[in-house]
Protein backbone atom coordinates (compact mmCIF):
# COMPACT_ATOMS: atom_id res chain seq x y z
CA UNK A 1 0.00 0.00 0.00
CA UNK A 2 2.91 2.36 1.14
CA UNK A 3 4.27 1.80 -2.75
CA UNK A 4 0.87 3.36 -4.10
CA UNK A 5 1.46 6.36 -1.96
CA UNK A 6 4.10 8.46 -4.80
CA UNK A 7 1.90 7.08 -7.91
CA UNK A 8 -0.99 8.20 -6.57
CA UNK A 9 0.17 11.61 -5.37
CA UNK A 10 1.33 12.22 -9.35
CA UNK A 11 -2.49 10.93 -10.49
CA UNK A 12 -3.77 13.42 -7.48
CA UNK A 13 -1.59 16.30 -9.15
CA UNK A 14 -2.78 15.50 -12.73
CA UNK A 15 -6.37 15.26 -11.77
CA UNK A 16 -6.44 18.64 -9.91
CA UNK A 17 -4.65 20.30 -13.46
CA UNK A 18 -7.30 18.95 -15.16
CA UNK A 19 -10.10 19.56 -12.96
CA UNK A 20 -9.43 23.57 -13.48
CA UNK A 21 -9.48 22.75 -17.35
CA UNK A 22 -13.06 20.81 -17.13
CA UNK A 23 -14.85 23.59 -14.78
CA UNK A 24 -13.71 25.98 -17.49
CA UNK A 25 -15.52 23.91 -20.55
CA UNK A 26 -18.93 23.04 -18.16
CA UNK A 27 -21.39 24.98 -19.53
CA UNK A 28 -22.02 28.65 -17.54
CA UNK A 29 -25.51 28.98 -15.10
CA UNK A 30 -27.62 30.57 -16.68
CA UNK A 31 -28.61 33.08 -14.17
CA UNK A 32 -25.49 32.65 -11.55
CA UNK A 33 -22.62 33.55 -14.30
CA UNK A 34 -19.32 32.71 -13.65
CA UNK A 35 -19.55 32.53 -9.90
CA UNK A 36 -21.52 28.92 -10.17
CA UNK A 37 -18.36 27.85 -10.54
CA UNK A 38 -17.37 27.77 -7.07
CA UNK A 39 -20.10 24.86 -6.61
CA UNK A 40 -17.34 22.56 -8.61
CA UNK A 41 -15.36 23.43 -5.12
CA UNK A 42 -17.60 23.63 -2.95
CA UNK A 43 -19.61 20.35 -3.05
CA UNK A 44 -16.75 17.75 -3.66
CA UNK A 45 -15.51 19.76 -0.29
CA UNK A 46 -19.02 19.18 1.71
CA UNK A 47 -18.65 15.75 0.22
CA UNK A 48 -15.96 15.11 1.89
CA UNK A 49 -16.34 16.86 5.33
CA UNK A 50 -19.56 14.63 5.85
CA UNK A 51 -17.58 11.50 4.55
CA UNK A 52 -14.76 12.13 7.29
CA UNK A 53 -17.27 12.93 9.98
CA UNK A 54 -18.51 9.37 9.21
CA UNK A 55 -15.07 7.71 9.12
CA UNK A 56 -14.36 9.91 12.63
CA UNK A 57 -17.90 8.56 13.54
CA UNK A 58 -17.30 5.38 13.56
CA UNK A 59 -13.67 4.70 13.93
CA UNK A 60 -14.99 6.19 17.64
CA UNK A 61 -17.51 3.80 18.07
CA UNK A 62 -14.81 1.34 17.45
CA UNK A 63 -11.87 2.78 19.63
CA UNK A 64 -14.69 3.22 22.58
CA UNK A 65 -15.88 -0.14 22.28
CA UNK A 66 -13.32 -2.52 21.11
CA UNK A 67 -10.43 -0.48 22.52
CA UNK A 68 -8.39 -0.27 19.30
CA UNK A 69 -6.00 2.36 19.48
CA UNK A 70 -5.39 2.18 15.27
CA UNK A 71 -9.02 3.00 15.67
CA UNK A 72 -8.20 5.82 18.30
CA UNK A 73 -5.60 7.47 15.63
CA UNK A 74 -8.28 7.10 12.56
CA UNK A 75 -10.49 9.19 14.17
CA UNK A 76 -8.02 11.71 15.55
CA UNK A 77 -7.07 11.94 11.68
CA UNK A 78 -10.78 12.28 10.35
CA UNK A 79 -11.79 14.44 12.81
CA UNK A 80 -9.01 17.22 12.11
CA UNK A 81 -10.23 16.78 8.33
CA UNK A 82 -13.88 17.34 9.21
CA UNK A 83 -12.21 20.62 10.27
CA UNK A 84 -10.37 21.14 7.15
CA UNK A 85 -12.65 20.38 4.79
CA UNK A 86 -16.06 22.22 6.81
CA UNK A 87 -13.76 25.48 6.90
CA UNK A 88 -13.25 25.03 3.15
CA UNK A 89 -16.92 24.78 2.74
CA UNK A 90 -18.15 27.36 5.28
CA UNK A 91 -15.59 30.07 3.08
CA UNK A 92 -16.11 29.23 -0.06
CA UNK A 93 -20.19 29.14 0.39
CA UNK A 94 -20.32 33.01 1.46
CA UNK A 95 -18.05 33.88 -1.24
CA UNK A 96 -20.49 31.87 -3.39
CA UNK A 97 -23.59 32.99 -1.36
CA UNK A 98 -22.50 37.05 -1.58
CA UNK A 99 -22.65 36.91 -5.30
CA UNK A 100 -25.52 34.78 -5.86
CA UNK A 101 -27.91 35.68 -3.30
CA UNK A 102 -26.74 39.04 -1.92
CA UNK A 103 -25.66 38.47 1.79
CA UNK A 104 -23.01 36.87 3.10
CA UNK A 105 -24.70 34.28 5.83
CA UNK A 106 -28.19 32.99 5.89
CA UNK A 107 -29.84 31.36 8.70
CA UNK A 108 -31.62 28.62 6.67
CA UNK A 109 -31.95 24.54 8.02
CA UNK A 110 -28.31 23.55 5.50
CA UNK A 111 -26.34 26.42 6.30
CA UNK A 112 -26.69 26.74 9.93
CA UNK A 113 -26.52 22.57 10.07
CA UNK A 114 -23.63 22.57 8.61
CA UNK A 115 -21.88 25.39 10.49
CA UNK A 116 -23.18 23.72 13.78
CA UNK A 117 -21.30 20.08 12.52
CA UNK A 118 -17.96 22.04 12.01
CA UNK A 119 -18.33 23.31 15.47
CA UNK A 120 -19.01 19.77 16.99
CA UNK A 121 -15.76 18.69 15.21
CA UNK A 122 -14.00 21.87 16.38
CA UNK A 123 -14.96 20.86 19.99
CA UNK A 124 -13.63 17.23 19.47
CA UNK A 125 -10.38 18.63 19.02
CA UNK A 126 -10.41 21.07 21.63
CA UNK A 127 -11.32 18.73 24.25
CA UNK A 128 -9.06 15.52 23.17
CA UNK A 129 -6.06 18.72 22.97
CA UNK A 130 -7.03 20.15 26.59
CA UNK A 131 -9.20 17.39 28.25
CA UNK A 132 -5.74 15.84 30.04
CA UNK A 133 -5.30 12.25 30.31
CA UNK A 134 -7.91 9.51 29.46
CA UNK A 135 -9.46 12.73 26.62
CA UNK A 136 -9.53 10.01 23.96
CA UNK A 137 -12.24 8.34 25.40
CA UNK A 138 -14.09 12.15 25.70
CA UNK A 139 -13.49 12.72 22.23
CA UNK A 140 -14.84 9.66 21.13
CA UNK A 141 -17.74 10.26 22.78
CA UNK A 142 -18.26 14.09 21.50
CA UNK A 143 -17.38 12.36 17.67
CA UNK A 144 -20.46 9.44 18.40
CA UNK A 145 -22.64 12.43 19.43
CA UNK A 146 -21.61 14.51 16.14
CA UNK A 147 -21.67 11.95 13.88
CA UNK A 148 -25.49 11.17 15.24
CA UNK A 149 -26.21 14.80 14.41
CA UNK A 150 -25.47 14.49 10.59
CA UNK A 151 -28.60 12.77 9.51
CA UNK A 152 -29.97 15.50 11.05
CA UNK A 153 -27.93 17.94 8.88
CA UNK A 154 -28.65 16.11 5.58
CA UNK A 155 -32.54 15.60 6.56
CA UNK A 156 -33.13 19.27 7.34
CA UNK A 157 -33.05 20.50 3.85
CA UNK A 158 -35.82 18.48 2.83
CA UNK A 159 -37.89 19.16 6.17
CA UNK A 160 -37.69 22.66 6.40
CA UNK A 161 -38.08 25.34 3.72
CA UNK A 162 -34.55 26.58 2.68
CA UNK A 163 -32.73 29.37 0.86
CA UNK A 164 -30.36 26.94 0.09
CA UNK A 165 -30.64 24.58 -2.85
CA UNK A 166 -31.80 21.35 -2.11
CA UNK A 167 -30.09 18.13 -2.45
CA UNK A 168 -32.25 17.09 -5.43
CA UNK A 169 -30.52 19.47 -7.45
CA UNK A 170 -27.64 17.01 -8.48
CA UNK A 171 -29.77 14.36 -10.25
CA UNK A 172 -31.12 17.45 -12.57
CA UNK A 173 -27.74 19.00 -13.89
CA UNK A 174 -27.27 18.83 -17.32
CA UNK A 175 -24.49 15.91 -18.58
CA UNK A 176 -22.12 18.97 -18.84
CA UNK A 177 -21.79 20.04 -15.51
CA UNK A 178 -22.18 16.23 -13.79
CA UNK A 179 -18.75 15.34 -15.30
CA UNK A 180 -16.84 17.84 -13.81
CA UNK A 181 -18.66 17.53 -10.81
CA UNK A 182 -18.29 14.20 -10.35
CA UNK A 183 -14.69 14.58 -11.64
CA UNK A 184 -14.07 17.01 -8.79
CA UNK A 185 -15.69 15.05 -6.42
CA UNK A 186 -13.43 12.05 -6.95
CA UNK A 187 -10.49 14.17 -7.38
CA UNK A 188 -11.24 15.39 -3.52
CA UNK A 189 -11.74 12.05 -2.95
CA UNK A 190 -8.69 10.75 -4.22
CA UNK A 191 -7.35 14.10 -2.09
CA UNK A 192 -9.08 13.34 1.09
CA UNK A 193 -7.86 9.99 1.22
CA UNK A 194 -4.13 10.95 0.77
CA UNK A 195 -4.07 13.51 3.59
CA UNK A 196 -5.82 11.09 5.77
CA UNK A 197 -2.68 8.23 4.99
CA UNK A 198 -0.61 10.93 5.75
CA UNK A 199 -2.33 11.76 9.23
CA UNK A 200 -2.91 8.65 10.44
CA UNK A 201 0.73 7.82 9.34
CA UNK A 202 1.96 10.99 11.59
CA UNK A 203 -0.01 9.24 14.79
CA UNK A 204 1.53 5.77 14.08
CA UNK A 205 4.58 7.32 14.42
CA UNK A 206 4.07 9.29 17.34
CA UNK A 207 2.43 6.15 19.12
CA UNK A 208 5.52 4.28 18.52
CA UNK A 209 7.68 6.82 20.00
CA UNK A 210 6.09 6.80 22.72
CA UNK A 211 6.39 3.41 23.19
CA UNK A 212 10.18 3.56 22.39
CA UNK A 213 10.29 6.15 24.92
CA UNK A 214 8.27 4.20 27.42
CA UNK A 215 10.68 1.10 27.04
CA UNK A 216 13.84 3.37 27.40
CA UNK A 217 12.70 4.52 30.49
CA UNK A 218 12.47 0.88 31.96
CA UNK A 219 15.66 0.16 30.69
CA UNK B 1 -33.46 -3.79 39.13
CA UNK B 2 -32.45 -1.71 36.54
CA UNK B 3 -35.04 1.03 37.83
CA UNK B 4 -34.61 0.13 41.43
CA UNK B 5 -30.98 1.05 41.13
CA UNK B 6 -31.94 4.28 39.26
CA UNK B 7 -34.30 4.99 41.98
CA UNK B 8 -32.53 4.50 44.72
CA UNK B 9 -29.79 7.03 43.26
CA UNK B 10 -31.71 9.50 42.01
CA UNK B 11 -33.49 9.62 46.12
CA UNK B 12 -29.82 9.79 47.64
CA UNK B 13 -29.01 12.88 45.16
CA UNK B 14 -32.74 13.91 46.09
CA UNK B 15 -32.33 13.94 49.69
CA UNK B 16 -28.92 15.48 49.42
CA UNK B 17 -30.15 18.45 48.09
CA UNK B 18 -33.74 18.51 49.88
CA UNK B 19 -31.44 18.54 53.03
CA UNK B 20 -29.26 21.46 51.75
CA UNK B 21 -31.28 22.92 49.41
CA UNK B 22 -26.97 24.46 47.88
CA UNK B 23 -27.46 24.21 44.11
CA UNK B 24 -31.13 24.75 43.80
CA UNK B 25 -31.11 27.86 45.15
CA UNK B 26 -27.73 28.60 43.74
CA UNK B 27 -29.26 27.49 39.77
CA UNK B 28 -32.49 28.85 40.20
CA UNK B 29 -31.03 32.41 41.26
CA UNK B 30 -28.76 31.99 38.00
CA UNK B 31 -31.90 31.57 35.91
CA UNK B 32 -33.67 34.82 37.43
CA UNK B 33 -30.44 36.90 37.31
CA UNK B 34 -30.36 35.31 33.44
CA UNK B 35 -33.33 36.46 32.72
CA UNK B 36 -32.33 39.82 34.21
CA UNK B 37 -29.22 40.15 32.09
CA UNK B 38 -31.34 39.33 28.91
CA UNK B 39 -34.09 42.05 30.05
CA UNK B 40 -31.64 44.57 29.94
CA UNK B 41 -29.68 44.00 26.98
CA UNK B 42 -32.50 43.12 24.28
CA UNK B 43 -34.70 46.08 24.43
CA UNK B 44 -35.97 48.10 21.61
CA UNK B 45 -37.92 51.86 22.60
CA UNK B 46 -37.09 51.38 25.90
CA UNK B 47 -38.57 48.13 26.68
CA UNK B 48 -37.97 44.94 27.02
CA UNK B 49 -38.03 43.02 23.74
CA UNK B 50 -41.44 40.69 24.37
CA UNK B 51 -40.69 38.55 21.26
CA UNK B 52 -37.81 37.25 22.81
CA UNK B 53 -39.67 35.62 25.67
CA UNK B 54 -39.89 32.16 23.75
CA UNK B 55 -35.73 32.66 23.28
CA UNK B 56 -34.79 33.91 27.10
CA UNK B 57 -36.24 31.34 28.65
CA UNK B 58 -35.08 28.68 26.84
CA UNK B 59 -31.69 30.03 27.14
CA UNK B 60 -31.90 30.60 30.98
CA UNK B 61 -33.05 26.80 30.83
CA UNK B 62 -29.93 25.73 29.20
CA UNK B 63 -27.13 28.22 31.01
CA UNK B 64 -28.47 27.03 34.29
CA UNK B 65 -29.08 23.54 33.32
CA UNK B 66 -25.13 23.33 32.63
CA UNK B 67 -24.39 24.92 35.93
CA UNK B 68 -26.65 22.16 38.24
CA UNK B 69 -24.85 19.63 36.07
CA UNK B 70 -21.55 20.78 36.50
CA UNK B 71 -22.40 21.61 40.35
CA UNK B 72 -23.59 17.84 40.69
CA UNK B 73 -20.59 16.03 39.65
CA UNK B 74 -18.65 18.44 41.74
CA UNK B 75 -20.27 17.42 44.38
CA UNK B 76 -19.55 13.66 43.48
CA UNK B 77 -16.08 14.17 43.00
CA UNK B 78 -15.30 16.13 45.69
CA UNK B 79 -16.99 13.39 48.01
CA UNK B 80 -15.07 10.70 46.06
CA UNK B 81 -18.38 9.07 45.62
CA UNK B 82 -18.19 8.13 41.95
CA UNK B 83 -15.96 5.76 42.26
CA UNK B 84 -18.01 4.07 44.92
CA UNK B 85 -20.58 4.34 42.19
CA UNK B 86 -18.49 2.75 39.69
CA UNK B 87 -18.04 0.00 42.07
CA UNK B 88 -21.36 -0.82 42.98
CA UNK B 89 -22.11 -4.21 41.74
CA UNK B 90 -24.73 -3.03 39.21
CA UNK B 91 -25.40 -2.19 35.44
CA UNK B 92 -23.65 1.25 35.18
CA UNK B 93 -26.70 2.68 32.79
CA UNK B 94 -28.96 2.30 35.77
CA UNK B 95 -26.82 5.21 37.86
CA UNK B 96 -26.81 7.31 34.42
CA UNK B 97 -30.29 6.71 34.72
CA UNK B 98 -30.44 8.10 38.29
CA UNK B 99 -28.22 10.54 38.25
CA UNK B 100 -30.54 11.60 35.04
CA UNK B 101 -33.50 11.95 36.89
CA UNK B 102 -32.54 13.61 39.76
CA UNK B 103 -31.19 16.45 37.02
CA UNK B 104 -34.39 16.66 35.27
CA UNK B 105 -35.92 16.92 39.11
CA UNK B 106 -33.45 19.90 39.74
CA UNK B 107 -34.01 21.59 36.26
CA UNK B 108 -38.18 20.77 36.72
CA UNK B 109 -38.01 22.87 39.63
CA UNK B 110 -35.71 25.78 38.07
CA UNK B 111 -38.29 26.10 35.45
CA UNK B 112 -41.19 26.37 37.71
CA UNK B 113 -39.77 29.45 38.81
CA UNK B 114 -38.48 30.57 35.51
CA UNK B 115 -41.78 30.30 33.33
CA UNK B 116 -44.31 32.31 35.27
CA UNK B 117 -41.48 34.79 35.84
CA UNK B 118 -40.98 35.06 32.18
CA UNK B 119 -44.43 35.18 31.37
CA UNK B 120 -44.70 37.79 33.93
CA UNK B 121 -41.63 40.09 32.89
CA UNK B 122 -42.45 39.70 29.10
CA UNK B 123 -46.58 39.48 28.86
CA UNK B 124 -45.89 35.74 27.41
CA UNK B 125 -48.51 33.97 27.45
CA UNK B 126 -47.14 30.80 28.01
CA UNK B 127 -50.11 29.06 29.94
CA UNK B 128 -52.61 29.77 26.71
CA UNK B 129 -51.73 26.16 25.89
CA UNK B 130 -50.22 24.57 28.95
CA UNK B 131 -50.17 20.83 28.23
CA UNK B 132 -48.23 21.74 25.34
CA UNK B 133 -45.88 24.14 26.93
CA UNK B 134 -45.83 21.22 29.87
CA UNK B 135 -45.11 18.66 26.98
CA UNK B 136 -41.83 21.13 25.41
CA UNK B 137 -40.27 21.85 28.28
CA UNK B 138 -40.67 18.39 29.49
CA UNK B 139 -39.02 16.90 26.29
CA UNK B 140 -36.66 19.68 25.74
CA UNK B 141 -35.47 19.06 29.36
CA UNK B 142 -34.99 15.47 28.67
CA UNK B 143 -32.89 15.68 25.65
CA UNK B 144 -30.47 18.65 26.90
CA UNK B 145 -30.09 16.65 30.76
CA UNK B 146 -29.28 13.52 28.57
CA UNK B 147 -26.41 14.28 27.05
CA UNK B 148 -25.38 17.00 29.93
CA UNK B 149 -24.91 14.24 31.89
CA UNK B 150 -23.32 11.78 29.92
CA UNK B 151 -20.96 14.47 29.21
CA UNK B 152 -20.66 16.09 32.76
CA UNK B 153 -20.06 12.63 34.09
CA UNK B 154 -17.05 11.94 31.54
CA UNK B 155 -15.83 15.23 32.04
CA UNK B 156 -15.44 14.31 36.12
CA UNK B 157 -11.67 13.77 35.30
CA UNK B 158 -10.75 15.82 33.08
CA UNK B 159 -8.62 18.81 33.06
CA UNK B 160 -10.27 22.20 32.26
CA UNK B 161 -13.39 20.36 33.53
CA UNK B 162 -15.75 23.78 33.90
CA UNK B 163 -15.37 25.08 30.47
CA UNK B 164 -15.35 21.85 28.57
CA UNK B 165 -18.43 21.54 29.61
CA UNK B 166 -20.09 23.93 28.07
CA UNK B 167 -18.28 23.70 24.95
CA UNK B 168 -18.76 20.56 24.41
CA UNK B 169 -22.75 20.54 25.57
CA UNK B 170 -23.74 23.62 23.75
CA UNK B 171 -22.79 22.06 20.18
CA UNK B 172 -24.85 19.20 20.19
CA UNK B 173 -27.62 20.16 22.10
CA UNK B 174 -28.45 23.46 19.61
CA UNK B 175 -31.27 21.26 17.74
CA UNK B 176 -33.38 20.99 21.28
CA UNK B 177 -32.68 24.68 21.83
CA UNK B 178 -33.86 25.41 18.09
CA UNK B 179 -36.83 23.11 18.38
CA UNK B 180 -37.62 24.45 22.11
CA UNK B 181 -37.58 27.97 21.22
CA UNK B 182 -39.41 27.91 18.15
CA UNK B 183 -41.96 25.73 19.58
CA UNK B 184 -43.14 27.71 21.88
CA UNK B 185 -42.69 30.54 19.72
CA UNK B 186 -45.84 28.84 18.10
CA UNK B 187 -47.29 28.70 21.52
CA UNK B 188 -47.12 32.47 22.38
CA UNK B 189 -48.56 33.63 18.84
CA UNK B 190 -51.90 35.75 19.21
CA UNK B 191 -53.25 32.99 17.55
CA UNK B 192 -51.13 29.87 18.94
CA UNK B 193 -50.05 27.49 15.70
CA UNK B 194 -50.69 23.90 17.44
CA UNK B 195 -49.86 22.28 14.26
CA UNK B 196 -46.03 23.76 14.12
CA UNK B 197 -45.41 23.39 17.98
CA UNK B 198 -46.41 19.35 17.08
CA UNK B 199 -43.94 19.22 14.93
CA UNK B 200 -41.41 21.05 16.82
CA UNK B 201 -42.45 18.41 19.66
CA UNK B 202 -42.02 15.51 17.31
CA UNK B 203 -38.74 16.25 16.55
CA UNK B 204 -37.98 16.96 20.09
CA UNK B 205 -39.02 13.54 21.15
CA UNK B 206 -37.41 11.73 18.10
CA UNK B 207 -33.91 13.61 19.96
CA UNK B 208 -34.85 12.33 22.69
CA UNK B 209 -35.53 8.94 21.82
CA UNK B 210 -31.59 8.63 19.88
CA UNK B 211 -29.70 10.64 22.45
CA UNK B 212 -30.98 9.06 25.54
CA UNK B 213 -30.05 5.69 23.85
CA UNK B 214 -26.81 6.72 22.69
CA UNK B 215 -26.15 7.59 26.26
CA UNK B 216 -27.29 4.48 27.79
CA UNK B 217 -25.25 2.90 25.34
CA UNK B 218 -21.83 4.75 25.66
CA UNK B 219 -22.25 5.46 29.51
CA UNK B 220 -20.54 1.82 30.45
CA UNK B 221 -17.37 2.13 27.59
CA UNK B 222 -16.95 6.05 28.60
CA UNK B 223 -16.65 5.51 32.43
CA UNK B 224 -14.25 2.46 32.47
CA UNK B 225 -10.00 3.66 32.47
Amino acid sequence: MKRLFAPLVVVLMVMFTAAPLMIAWAPCEATMGLVQKIFYFHVPSAMMMFLSAFVCGVASVAYLFKGRPAADRLACAAGELVVVFGAIVLVTGPLWARKSWGVWWQWDARLTSTLLMWMIFLAYLLVRKYGGPGSEKLGAAMALFGTANVPFVYISVNIWRTVHPTTNVIPLLPPQMKGPLWFSAAAFLLLYLLILAVRVRLEERRAELEHAYLLAEEI
Amino acid sequence: MFLRVAWLVMRKDLTIEVRSREILYTTAFFAVSCVLVFAFALVKEGRPLEDAAAGILWIAIAFAGTLALGRTFERERHAETLRALMLAPTSRPAIYLGKLLGIIALLAVVEAVLVPLVGLLFHAPFGARPFMMLALLATGTLGFSAVGTLFAAMLVRARSRDVLLPVLLYPITIPVIIAGVRGTAALLEPVPDIALAGMWLSILTFFDVVFVTLSLWTFEPLMTE
